[in-house]
């Protein structure tokens, strides 16, 4: 369940590219997808053309389960951008997910007491509308159920 | 054919290291520049090359009509963040050693307080950061103080690493701060009790955890060494210099490791080897070190210490000026002033023509190891001697 202050308006809002609009495409859509290479399956993240293990261009997007683990975090006490000014302390997390690859989120201030190294997380998306009327949607994460 | 010995750093300078000016990033490189020259006895007719900062936002062209350089035939600048400014060096040395340019200027520095002061989100932005700002900005992941706290946490959590260790070695550089008069926290002690009383910024990192936010520049001059023996200084060799790049290098969030410095490992290897020498031969350690946790990052990497071992050798007083490899005698980034890390080298080359203020010279000084680290841990090594 979402708590009112677990959304962070104000957000820093991307600007995607021609490589990277479909994964926030998809986030809009409430589904967390990687590059999967079409030359030998390696999946990836963050997008770039080529795979880095057979250099092949060929690549489609793939879902992920959005399920994972504390790789690393930090508890930030001072806001680097006025969208965290309100939501100090806040948790930065690296997450490693269930098929490897690594994504960086903000977890809920409810995560606070909890958080730690290993500890299971999932990935839920929070929407926004932007100032100019059109929608956005981040996937973010979260302490799951089993770290509760 | 190798770099090694083959060209010195003749000449040095640098300004006051402030908080607060009211000059330009040129300004100040500038005037760090007329003092190297000045430190050498030689004049712009005889700078051929120059390597303006990619971390300051210079360029060369500012250097030619500033300085009136009318002789310029080598110019380049490096983007590797931190490690941009000892990976100027490995490249002027290619430059001189293979005839394209016979004396190379290098100025560094920054206004980390009155202009590109990175806790309000000021510094000068790089390509390199394009998926870390699509992808981490919007998460809040915005400031080096958050990337290095996620490395230094990794750190603690595999290795037992410990909140005092971090106070020690911000203690050692204020300590040695106030054994030299031009550090910005001369004159201001500190306790380990200050260090774990100040305020969090991002855990584990404390305020005193962090690099000061300074204003101010040096630069260098080098030369080859046949011709360094006719100039006014003693010349400072350069034994040994190299430079690695992480893989991953996308974002420090992606490292296999993120409690371990590798390129740094790679570079110091063969900056060593190029000097024919290991770790445990340097007299003094410069670590141009963001945060606290990097001089223990560093000492492991370039292998004066094993893996993990860091924390419990900063805490036993290893690096203290009368310790078995003193650090950053000069205060370092911490407690002297962030200048890029060209303070650090400064010193370096300070202490080996024996010239720091008394009560900071190292009795023995022969061979002295700079690390600077940089981008998402790529890292560059140098080695310089009398």
């Amino acid at each position: 369940m979402n708590r009112p202050d677990d959304i962070v308006t104000g957000r820093p809002v991307p600007t995607p590219n021609a490589l990277t609009a479909r994964f926030w495409a998809a986030a809009r859509e409430h589904r967390l997808v990687v590059q999967s290479c079409g030359g030998c399956g390696l999946l990836r993240h963050y997008p770039q053309p080529m795979c880095p293990a057979c250099h092949s261009t060929a690549w489609a997007w793939a879902p992920v389960s959005g399920r994972g683990t504390v790789y690393t975090f930090t508890v930030t006490h001072q806001a680097f951008h006025p969208a965290w000014v309100d939501h100090l302390p806040y948790i930065v997390a690296t997450i490693e997910l269930e098929e490897g690859m690594r994504m960086v989120s903000d977890l809920p201030s409810s995560d606070l007491e909890r958080v730690a190294i290993g500890r299971p997380v999932e990935c839920w998306f929070e929407d926004h509308e932007l100032d100019d009327g059109t929608q956005f949607t981040f996937p973010r994460f979260r302490l799951s159920d089993e770290s509760r | 054919m190798t770099l090694s010995d083959r060209c010195a750093i003749v000449g040095i300078g640098n300004t006051a290291y402030t908080r607060g000016t009211d000059r330009s990033t040129l300004e100040l490189h500038l005037e760090a520049s007329l003092k190297a020259l000045d430190d050498a006895g030689l004049t712009t007719d005889d700078i051929d090359g120059v390597m303006p900062s990619s971390t300051a936002g210079q360029c060369a062209e500012d250097f030619v009509m500033n300085l009136g350089l009318r002789n310029l035939r080598f110019s380049a600048t490096v983007h590797t963040g931190g490690a941009s400014l000892i990976s100027s060096i490995q490249d002027a040395c290619m430059a001189i050693t293979t005839g394209v340019a016979s004396c190379v200027l290098i100025p560094a520095g920054r206004r980390g307080y009155s202009g590109e002061r990175v806790s309000t989100g000021q510094s000068v932005a790089s390509p390199v950061m394009a998926s870390t700002r699509e992808f981490e900005y919007p998460f809040g992941n915005h400031a080096a103080v958050q990337w290095f706290a996620q490395a230094a946490q990794r750190h603690m959590h595999q290795y037992g690493t410990t909140s005092e260790q971090l106070g020690h070695v911000a203690v050692n550089s204020r300590a040695n701060a106030n054994l030299n008069p031009q550090a910005v926290m001369h004159g201001r002690p500190m306790t380990l009790d200050d260090h774990q009383s100040s305020r969090m910024i991002s855990s584990p990192f404390r305020l005193l955890d962090c690099s000061l936010e300074s204003d101010g520049a040096g630069a260098l001059i080098i030369t080859s060494v046949e011709r360094a023996r006719d100039l006014r200084q003693p010349p400072v060799r350069i034994g040994g210099v190299a430079e690695a790049h992480a893989y991953p290098s996308t974002s420090l969030t992606q490292k296999a490791d993120m409690a371990s410095v590798p390129a740094l490992t790679d570079a110091a290897q063969r900056a060593f080897a190029m000097a024919g020498i290991g770790p445990a031969d340097l007299d003094l350690l410069q670590v141009h070190e963001g945060f606290t946790w990097y001089v223990i990052a560093a000492l492991e990497a370039i292998g004066v210490v094993g893996p993990g071992e860091g924390g419990p050798f900063v805490e036993e007083g290893n690096i203290r000026i009368d310790g078995r490899l003193p650090v950053n005698t000069n205060g370092g980034a911490l407690s002297e002033g962030h200048v890029s890390g060209m303070n650090h080298i400064l010193e370096g080359i300070r202490q080996l023509r024996r010239m720091v203020e008394p009560q900071r010279q190292l009795a023995t000084c022969e061979q002295v190891g700079v690390v600077v680290e940089g981008n998402f841990f790529d890292g560059s090594v140098l080695v310089m001697r009398r």
